[in-house]
């Protein structure tokens, strides 16, 4: 009994806070557009009983979906976020799991003030440091004047409104993401395996490529999920610091909500969306668990 | 205890209640109005006064549309309006409760009755046209002392296009604006809602497109100032203030603001109070509260948009009623025209051929 109500928490918040405004993304992006309040139609009146269920039924229809594959905007949107997403994810390992790594390795003392660092700048609004980077960024902000200043170039670099500013901003926010779960790992580790490695013959660089990462795995997957499922819908990033020419689906479902006041495209892209990111995410973790009953 | 427990919460309440009944949400363009006229609304009327903002009109007729957003007053835009009274959006205004009404200016109020027939649903907060701002000194370095400025041939012409992009140009982001301009550039009818008409803009955005830094709708007015950029299609009064803060900064930056000689568009940004507003009593207190002729001058001498108010002329700033910039000569309300909104099928068209403009795609 005790255990049933245990899970069944967990449960209801799934169903509450993700299924039911699923259906409701679901029912609106089967039905049309309208000029009215709110802008489609139909709406299920709950007066009119089981008959006018089957009435409303029977008015949904999956147009809207078909729009999608008529338009090559947004394939190229899901593509385009999808490569940004996944070239920010690796970017981000690669500038996390060194920070990771040396947190881990400092000593026990200095390991809740490293900790506190690398959260601290979540305690600041996330837009506000967004508005810092166009700050930085600009052609007359700190990074250009400091590079001129150096002399390293001599006319100023446009950083801002390019891909090359999103990246930017998607490691920087993302970052902690990436980091916190290698850490917590690699904090694990026990030191004794890669003294075993080196009794054994590793040299350090051996012992840390056959001991420590393959140990830091589940951490780098975790970390890496973190970054790259809101990477891929990430929209405020894009829209401040993107130029006109970084093409994401954040930005299409933002035009197709509020330019076009078609609610339901905007949610047949947002459906998409979610299969997009949820269908793989499935089928790794069921190949991860034949994985684990394979090697147990 | 108990019976303590009772009056707080009576207390509690009916604080909520008086709350509820001095509050009053507007929601308004970034960068438009003297926030004086905030502080004394309050202390005038003694409702406090939640004021947000927003840079356009897409976001607003979303929340317009969801529905319930809360606020009691709101401007959108002509030809937004117009839609949105078809869908329900707004009330009609209890003229009984507006007695600073004779103060409109009827040259502006027969304009808006194109988009609100009698003026039934909506008064008018600010107008202007969508125009051309310029760093005089850096455009003429770029493109000798002869540049076009006055012209839309400056932004749309791509060889001009092409030696500006080092100095950066940002154009609005909104399609209803900047497609009717480039019908006008082509001599087109601007209000055209004929699909194979609309559809002859694309090429020449996407000719220019390649040089623009950003199309936004409120940066460009710090970016002006600043001097991080040297052109922007903009909003009047937009411009202006740019101009304002570059002379307040004395950073050497001289910004100028230009009708496009081929025509511009004239847009009205109505006050009016959603169907849902919690509060309309309050609401029309704040429109009556804007339609007093001191305060109306105040906002506009502030912000360098004209308004629709007559009576508030006198009390105008010379640079502001002197400025054709902002109230055009007769020679130029001749060239203004207005846009009507688009249908959403060819609404549709209008966004697919602004995002292809934009992305390259």
């Amino acid at each position: 009994m005790r255990r049933a109500v245990v899970i069944l928490i967990p449960y209801l918040w799934l169903v509450a806070l993700f299924l039911v405004p699923f259906g409701i993304v679901l029912k609106i992006s089967l039905s049309d557009i309208a000029t009215a309040i709110p802008p489609y139609t139909p709406n299920f009146d709950f007066s009119a009983g089981w008959a006018g269920f089957k009435e409303f039924l029977s008015q949904l229809d999956f147009e809207n979906f078909i729009w999608l594959t008529e338009d090559d905007l947004y394939w190229k949107a899901y593509l385009s976020s999808l490569k940004i997403a996944i070239i920010s994810t690796i970017l981000t390992l690669l500038a996390g799991f060194p920070i990771a790594y040396a947190m881990a390795q400092a000593p026990k003392e200095w390991q809740p003030t490293l900790m506190m660092l690398i959260i601290l700048p979540f305690w600041t609004s996330f837009l506000i440091r967004v508005y810092a980077w166009m700050g930085i960024l600009s052609t007359e902000g700190f990074l250009n004047q400091f590079l001129l200043w150096i002399g390293l170039i001599d006319s100023p670099l446009q950083i801002l409104n390019t891909d090359w500013a999103v990246y930017i901003a998607i490691i920087y926010t993302y970052i902690p993401f990436m980091i916190l779960p290698i850490y917590a790992t690699l904090e694990k580790l026990d030191p004794s395996y890669l003294e075993a490695a080196e009794d054994l013959g590793c040299s350090r660089t051996q012992a840390f490529w056959s001991v420590t990462v393959p140990l830091s795995k589940p951490g780098v997957i975790a970390g890496c999920f973190l970054v790259f499922i809101p990477a891929v819908g990430e929209f405020v990033i894009p829209s401040l610091l993107g130029g006109s020419k970084t093409l994401m689906i954040g930005k299409v479902l933002w035009d197709e909500f509020f330019a076009n006041r078609d609610w339901p495209v905007a949610s047949a892209v947002a459906i998409i969306l979610l299969l997009i990111l949820v269908i793989p995410i499935v089928l790794f973790q069921k190949q991860q668990e034949r994985q684990q009953e394979a090697d147990s | 205890m108990k019976r303590s427990i009772t009056t707080m919460l009576t207390a509690l309440l009916a604080s909520t209640v008086i709350a509820n009944a001095e509050e009053v949400r507007v929601y308004n363009w970034s960068d438009y109005i003297d926030e004086e006229l905030l502080t004394k609304f309050e202390t005038e009327t003694g409702i406090k006064l939640i004021y947000d903002v927003f840079d356009s009109n897409e976001v607003l007729e979303t929340k317009m549309l969801a529905g319930s957003s809360g606020y009691d007053v709101v401007v959108p835009t002509g030809d937004f309006l117009q839609r949105q009274i078809t869908a329900g959006a707004f009330q009609k205004l209890d003229k009984s409760k507006l007695s600073n009404k004779g103060n409109m200016w009827d040259v502006i109020e027969n304009r808006t009755e194109q988009y609100d027939p009698g003026n039934a649903y909506s008064i008018n907060y600010m107008w202007g046209t969508t125009g051309i701002g310029v760093n005089v000194g850096k455009v003429k370095e770029v493109l000798g002392d002869d540049a076009p400025i006055g012209s839309l041939a400056l932004v749309l012409d791509p060889a001009n296009m092409e030696k500006l992009a080092s100095c950066g140009v940002h154009i609005l982001d909104a399609p209803t604006e900047i497609i009717p301009a480039t019908l006008a550039y082509l001599g087109e009818n601007p209000d055209s809602h004929d699909p194979e008409v609309i559809k002859k803009a694309e090429p020449v955005l996407a000719a220019v497109a390649p040089y623009v830094q950003k199309f936004h709708s409120s940066e460009y007015i710090n970016a002006l100032a600043n001097g991080d950029i040297c052109v922007a299609v903009g909003w009047s009064g937009d411009v202006l203030q740019a101009r304002d803060r570059a002379a307040e900064a004395e950073n050497g930056v001289e910004i100028a603001y230009n009708a496009p000689s081929e025509g511009a568009l004239m847009w009205f940004d109505q006050m009016a109070i959603p169907t849902d507003a919690p509060n309309p009593d309050a609401a029309h207190k704040f429109l009556n509260f804007i339609m007093d002729a001191e305060n109306m001058a105040a906002a506009s001498n502030y912000v360098y948009f004209a308004n629709g108010n007559k009576a508030s002329q006198p009390l105008l700033e010379e640079d502001v009623i002197g400025d054709p910039a902002i109230y055009p000569d007769d020679e130029t309300v001749k060239n203004l025209y207005t846009a009507r909104p688009y249908p959403a099928k060819l609404q549709r068209v209008v966004t697919r051929m602004w995002t292809k403009v934009k992305s390259g795609q």
